[in-house]
C-alpha cells in the first residue's frame, strides 16, 4: 500500500531541488540556509499569533487583560531590531552571494571554458559552438566537467535560457549579449527550457542538455562537421521564422553568424521579416 | 468608417469567449429588466450614478471590484483546468492565443479592477468618515475618477467579443508587445484601458491625498488620524507619485505601436529594457499601493477585535512612511535576470530586503495589540488573523526571491507565481474581505451574516493553501509561469492538488454572493441601530448607520488617539452626534452627470482608438471637453438638507431602538 501511494507521488527531487552543476548546488544551498534563517522567526511568530488570540479570547476568565497597554519602548527597539538584524545578515548573504553566483564570473577551472553561443528565436533555441564549427537546435550537447562560457542574444522577443538542474537562469535580448557560465559535473540529460513567456509557441520552446564525456563530444563534433546539415543565411531565415521544432545538428558555415544576429537587431527594419 | 472594426473582430470560431459573452450578457439583461419592473432607474440615476458622496463612489468601488472578482477568478479556474489537463501530448482545452489572452487578462484584472478598486473603495469610503469630514477634498472628481475606472472594466470586458485581448502577460512587455510581434488589437485594448483607468486613479489618488491633508477635523492632528488614514495616506502618496510614471510608460509604447515610434523596438535603437525599468518603477510602488490600505484595514480590525488601542502607534506610521520611501528604491529586483553587475543586483536585493524591516515592526505591533486584549472572534477578526498567518509566509518567500542567486533559479517559475499570490490573496484580498464585513453595516445599516462570512473566509484560507502551496514546489521542480502545456508527467500530481484549491476559492466566492443575498434578505433582524456595531474606536462609529449623506450634522471635536472610545468610556456623547439635533441646515455638494459622461466619451475615445476609428476618437474627446465645461458653468456647488430632515435621521435609529 504504502509503496503504491509513494510510485504516485510526482517525482519531488526534480529540477532546482536536484541540483547536477556546482551553480545550481551554491544556489541551491544559498535557498536551503535562507529558508531555515527565515523560519526560525515566522515559525515563532506564526504560533505566538494564534496562541495570543486564543489565549486573549474574549470568553477565557484566566487571561489577564491590559486593554490600554500599547506602548513599550524596550519591546519597540526590539521590534525595531530584531527583523533589522536578520535581514543585516541575510541582505550581507546575499551581498556576498551575488558576487560569488554572478553569472558573468568565470567558474575556477585548469581547462578553458567551452565557449557557447546561445540565440532565442520563435520559438525554438539555437545553440552555436563557434570553436567547434558546428550548431544545433533545441539540443546543447556538452562535456560534463567542463566549464560553459554561454553568450547569449535573441534573434526575437525577450526570453530567458534556462536550465534548472544546472543553476541561473539569465535573459536573451535583441541586441544585447549576456553571459553566463554553468558546467554539468557528470554524464547525464536535463531539460531547459526559456522561462520568460515569448508568445505562442512558447510552451514548446524547450530543449535537452546532454552532458556527455569529452570524448562522445568530440566524436559528436566530427560526426556533425561531417554529416550534418549546413547552417548558412538562408538555412538561419528559415529557422527564424515562427514556429516549433525539432532538435536539429548543423554544420556552420558562418562562423561570425551570432555577430551578424546581434548586429542585424539593432540594424533598421530588422523586425520587418516578421 | 469603422477603422479596422469588421465582423471578423468577432471570435465565432471560439465557443468559450462568446458563451462567457452571452451569459454576461443575459445577467445584464436580467438586472436591467428587474431595475425596470421595480421601476429603480430614476433612483439609481439619482442616488447613485449621478451621487458625488464619497460613501456611495466607495460602495459602487467595491460592488466593481467584486464583479470583476468573478471575471477574473472564471480566468483563473480556467488556467487551473488547463494546467491540471494539458500534459505530454494533451493540449488541453484552451489554445496557446486563447490560454494567453486568459492570463494576461487575469493578471490585468486582477491587479487594476480588483485589488485596486477595492482598495480605493474601501478608502473613498472610510477615509472621510474617520477623518470627520463631510466629503472628500473634490467631490465630483471623485466621481469622474471612478467612472474612469468603470470605463477602463468595460473596455477590457468588451475585448472578450470584439477583437481579442494583449497575449503578452499583464505588463505586457516589449518587444512582444510592439506591432512586429503583437499586430492584432489586444495590446491596444489593454494600452486604452489601463491609460483610462489610470487617469482616475490617479486623480483619485490626487483627491484623497487632499482630503487627508486638508480635511481634518478640529483637533485631529497626523498622530491621531487611525492607522487607516495614515497607510491610506502613504498609499495616495504612491498613487500620485508613481501613476504618471504609467502613464507615461504606456504612452510611449502606443507612440511606437501607433506612429512607428522605437522607444522599445528591437530596431532603430530602441531598447525594451528601458520599457521595464520603467513599469516596474511604476509596479513595484504598485504593490504597496495595495497592500498599505490593507495593513490599514487589519490594524482598525485588530486594534477593534482586541478590544485594545493599536500597539505602537507611531512605529506604525513610522513603517508605513519608511514603506512608501522604500518601495521606489527595489524595482530592479523584477529583472535580476538581465544579467546586471553584481553589486546592482547585490544593492537592490539588500534594498528589498529592508522593506521587510518596517513590514516585520507592523507584523509584531499586531501581534502585541493581540497581547491582553479581549479578541472577539468576528468574521473580520478572522480575516486579520488568516492574514498574519498567511502574510509572513509570503513575505518570507518574498526574502527568499530578494535573494538574486535564489531568484536566477526562480524568476518567472510558479514558486514566483505562488509568491505573489500568497502576499496579494493573503494580504490584499483579505484585507479587502475583511473590511467589507467590517464597514458593511456603516455603508447599509445592517450587518453581514455571520455564518456564510466564515464559511466564506474558511474556503478561501483552505482554498489558497490548496492551490498555492503546490505551486512553490511545482516552481522548485522546475515549472515554469504562462505554460498552456507541459512535458512532465510529474508536475500533474501538484496541478490538480492546485485545481482543487482554485474550486475551493470558487466555493468561497459562492458563500460571498449567498452571504450577501441572506443578509439582504434578513436585514431587518440585522438592522445596526447603534451605528457602533463592533464597539469600535474611531470617528465613523459615532454616526449613524448608515451614515448619513453629511456625514457629520455639527463639526466633530478631536481631542486624542480612539476619540470614540475615549467618548465613550467617559460616558460622553458621541464626536459629532448631536446630542439634542438642533434644525440646523446642512449643505452636501450636489449631484452631478459629470463623472458618468466624461466617461462614457472615454469609453468612445478608447474603443475609436483601439479600432483606429479616428472620427470617433475625435468626437469622444471633444465630448469630454464639452463635459468638463458644461461642469465649470455650473450653477450651484451644494445643496441644502433642511434641519427636519437632519433631525429625522438621527431619530431613527433612537425611535426603532426604543
Amino acid at each position: 500500500m504504502k509503496e503504491s501511494v509513494f510510485t504516485m507521488a510526482p517525482d519531488l527531487v526534480s529540477g532546482v531541488l536536484d541540483p547536477r552543476g556546482p551553480v545550481a548546488a551554491d544556489e541551491y544551498q544559498l535557498l536551503q540556509n535562507a529558508t531555515v534563517v527565515m523560519l526560525a522567526l515566522i515559525v515563532p511568530i506564526i504560533v505566538l499569533t494564534l496562541a495570543f488570540a486564543w489565549w486573549f479570547r474574549a470568553g477565557n476568565r484566566r487571561a489577564k487583560r491590559r486593554p490600554d497597554w500599547s506602548y513599550s519602548g524596550a519591546l519597540e527597539v526590539v521590534n525595531w531590531m530584531v527583523p533589522l538584524m536578520i535581514i543585516l545578515f541575510l541582505g550581507g548573504m546575499g551581498w556576498v552571494a551575488s558576487h560569488a553566483l554572478d553569472p558573468a564570473k568565470p567558474l575556477p577551472s585548469a581547462a578553458p571554458p567551452l565557449k557557447i553561443q546561445v540565440v532565442s528565436l520563435d520559438w525554438k533555441w539555437l545553440f552555436i559552438y563557434p570553436d567547434g564549427g558546428v550548431a544545433a537546435v533545441n539540443h546543447l550537447l556538452v562535456p560534463a566537467g567542463r566549464v560553459l562560457q554561454l553568450q547569449l542574444t535573441s534573434g526575437t522577443v525577450m526570453n530567458s535560457f534556462f536550465v534548472p538542474q544546472l543553476g541561473s537562469q539569465i535573459y536573451t535580448m535583441a541586441g544585447m549579449t549576456t553571459t553566463l557560465h554553468l558546467q554539468a559535473d557528470r554524464p547525464g540529460t536535463f531539460p531547459g527550457r526559456s522561462v520568460q513567456f515569448s508568445g505562442d509557441g512558447f510552451s514548446d520552446m524547450r530543449f535537452e542538455v546532454d552532458a556527455v564525456t569529452p570524448a562522445e563530444y568530440e566524436a559528436w563534433l566530427a560526426r556533425t562537421r561531417a554529416g550534418g546539415t549546413h547552417l548558412d543565411a538562408s538555412a538561419y531565415a528559415a529557422l527564424s521564422r515562427p514556429g516549433t521544432s525539432d532538435p536539429r545538428a548543423y554544420r556552420l558555415d558562418e562562423p561570425r553568424l551570432f555577430q551578424h544576429i546581434l548586429a542585424a537587431s539593432m540594424a533598421p527594419s530588422s523586425s520587418s521579416s516578421h | 468608417m469603422l477603422g479596422k472594426l469588421d465582423w471578423s473582430a468577432i471570435p465565432t470560431d471560439q465557443p468559450i469567449p462568446l458563451i462567457a459573452a452571452g451569459i454576461v450578457a443575459l445577467g445584464m439583461l436580467g438586472v436591467a429588466a428587474w431595475i425596470t419592473k421595480r421601476g429603480w432607474w430614476t433612483y439609481l440615476w439619482k442616488e447613485w450614478i449621478t451621487s458625488v458622496d464619497h460613501k456611495r463612489i466607495g460602495v459602487m468601488y467595491v460592488l466593481l471590484a467584486l464583479v470583476m472578482l468573478v471575471r477574473g477568478f472564471v480566468d483563473a479556474l480556467m488556467m487551473r483546468s488547463q494546467q491540471a489537463i494539458a500534459v505530454g501530448a494533451n493540449q488541453g482545452f484552451l489554445p496557446p492565443e486563447h490560454y494567453n489572452q486568459i492570463f494576461s487578462a487575469h493578471g490585468t484584472i486582477m491587479i487594476f479592477f480588483v485589488g485596486m478598486t477595492f482598495m480605493v473603495g474601501l478608502m473613498n469610503f472610510v477615509v472621510p468618515l474617520q477623518i470627520g469630514a463631510r466629503d472628500v477634498a473634490f467631490p465630483t472628481l471623485n466621481s469622474v475618477s471612478f467612472w474612469l475606472t468603470a470605463s477602463g472594466v468595460l473596455l477590457l470586458n468588451l475585448s472578450l467579443v470584439i477583437g481579442e485581448f494583449a497575449r503578452t502577460g499583464w505588463l505586457a512587455y516589449p518587444p512582444l508587445s510592439e506591432l512586429a510581434y503583437s499586430p492584432g488589437v489586444g495590446v491596444d485594448y489593454y494600452l486604452w484601458a489601463i491609460q483610462i483607468a489610470g487617469v482616475g486613479t490617479l486623480l483619485s489618488g490626487i483627491n484623497l491625498t487632499a482630503t487627508i491633508l486638508k480635511m481634518r477635523t478640529t483637533g485631529m492632528g497626523y498622530m491621531r488620524m487611525p492607522i487607516f488614514c495614515w497607510t491610506a495616506l502613504t498609499a495616495n502618496l504612491l498613487i500620485i507619485a508613481a501613476f504618471p510614471i504609467l502613464t507615461a510608460t504606456l504612452a510611449m509604447l502606443t507612440l511606437d505601436r501607433y506612429l512607428g515610434f522605437h522607444f522599445f523596438t528591437n530596431d532603430f535603437g530602441g531598447n525594451a529594457m528601458m520599457y521595464i525599468n520603467l513599469i516596474w518603477a511604476w509596479g513595484h510602488p504598485e504593490v504597496y499601493i495595495l497592500i498599505l490600505p490593507a495593513f490599514g484595514v487589519f490594524s482598525e480590525v485588530i486594534s477593534t477585535f482586541a478590544g485594545k488601542p493599536i500597539f505602537g502607534y507611531r512605529s506604525m506610521a513610522a513603517a508605513a512612511l519608511a514603506i512608501c520611501v522604500l518601495s521606489f528604491m527595489v524595482w530592479l529586483h523584477h529583472f535580476f535576470t538581465m544579467g546586471a553587475s553584481a553589486d546592482v543586483n547585490g544593492f537592490f536585493g539588500v534594498m528589498t530586503m529592508i522593506i521587510a524591516v518596517p513590514t516585520g515592526v507592523k507584523v509584531f505591533n499586531w501581534l502585541f495589540t493581540l497581547y491582553g486584549g479581549s479578541v472577539r472572534f468576528s468574521v473580520p477578526m478572522m480575516w486579520a488573523l488568516g492574514f498574519m498567518v498567511t502574510f509572513i509566509i509570503g513575505g518570507m518567500t518574498g526574502v527568499l526571491l530578494a535573494l538574486p542567486p535564489v531568484d536566477f533559479v526562480t524568476h518567472n517559475s510558479l514558486f514566483l507565481v505562488a509568491h505573489f499570490h500568497n502576499v496579494i490573496i493573503g494580504g490584499v484580498i483579505f484585507g479587502a474581505y475583511a473590511g467589507y464585513n467590517y464597514w458593511f453595516p456603516k455603508a447599509f445599516g445592517f450587518t453581514l451574516h455571520e455564518g456564510w462570512g466564515r464559511a466564506t473566509f474558511w474556503c478561501w484560507l483552505v482554498g489558497f493553501y490548496l492551490a498555492f502551496m503546490p505551486l512553490y514546489l511545482l516552481g522548485l521542480m522546475g515549472a515554469t509561469r504562462r505554460m498552456q502545456h507541459y512535458a512532465e508527467a510529474g508536475w500533474q500530481p501538484l496541478m490538480i492538488v492546485a485545481l482543487c484549491g482554485a474550486l475551493s476559492i470558487c466555493a468561497g466566492i459562492g458563500c460571498t454572493i449567498v452571504q450577501l443575498v441572506v443578509s439582504i434578505r434578513s436585514r431587518a433582524e440585522r438592522r445596526d441601530l447603534s451605528g457602533d456595531p463592533w464597539d469600535g474606536r474611531s470617528l465613523e462609529w459615532a454616526t449613524p448607520s448608515p451614515a448619513p449623506a453629511f456625514n457629520f450634522a455639527t463639526p466633530v471635536q478631536v481631542n486624542g488617539l480612539d476619540a470614540f472610545w475615549t467618548a465613550k468610556r467617559a460616558g460622553l456623547p458621541a464626536p459629532g452626534w448631536p446630542e439634542m439635533p438642533a434644525p440646523s441646515v446642512v449643505e452636501v455638494p450636489v449631484r452631478t452627470g459629470t463623472g458618468f459622461f466624461i466617461a462614457f466619451f472615454a469609453v468612445g475615445f478608447g474603443f475609436g482608438m483601439v479600432w483606429h476609428i479616428w472620427w470617433m476618437a475625435i468626437a469622444s474627446l471633444l465630448g469630454i471637453l464639452g463635459v468638463a465645461l458644461a461642469f465649470a458653468w455650473r450653477r450651484d456647488d451644494e445643496h441644502d438638507i433642511d434641519g427636519d430632515a437632519v433631525a429625522a435621521i438621527y431619530a431613527v435609529p433612537a425611535r426603532e431602538a426604543a
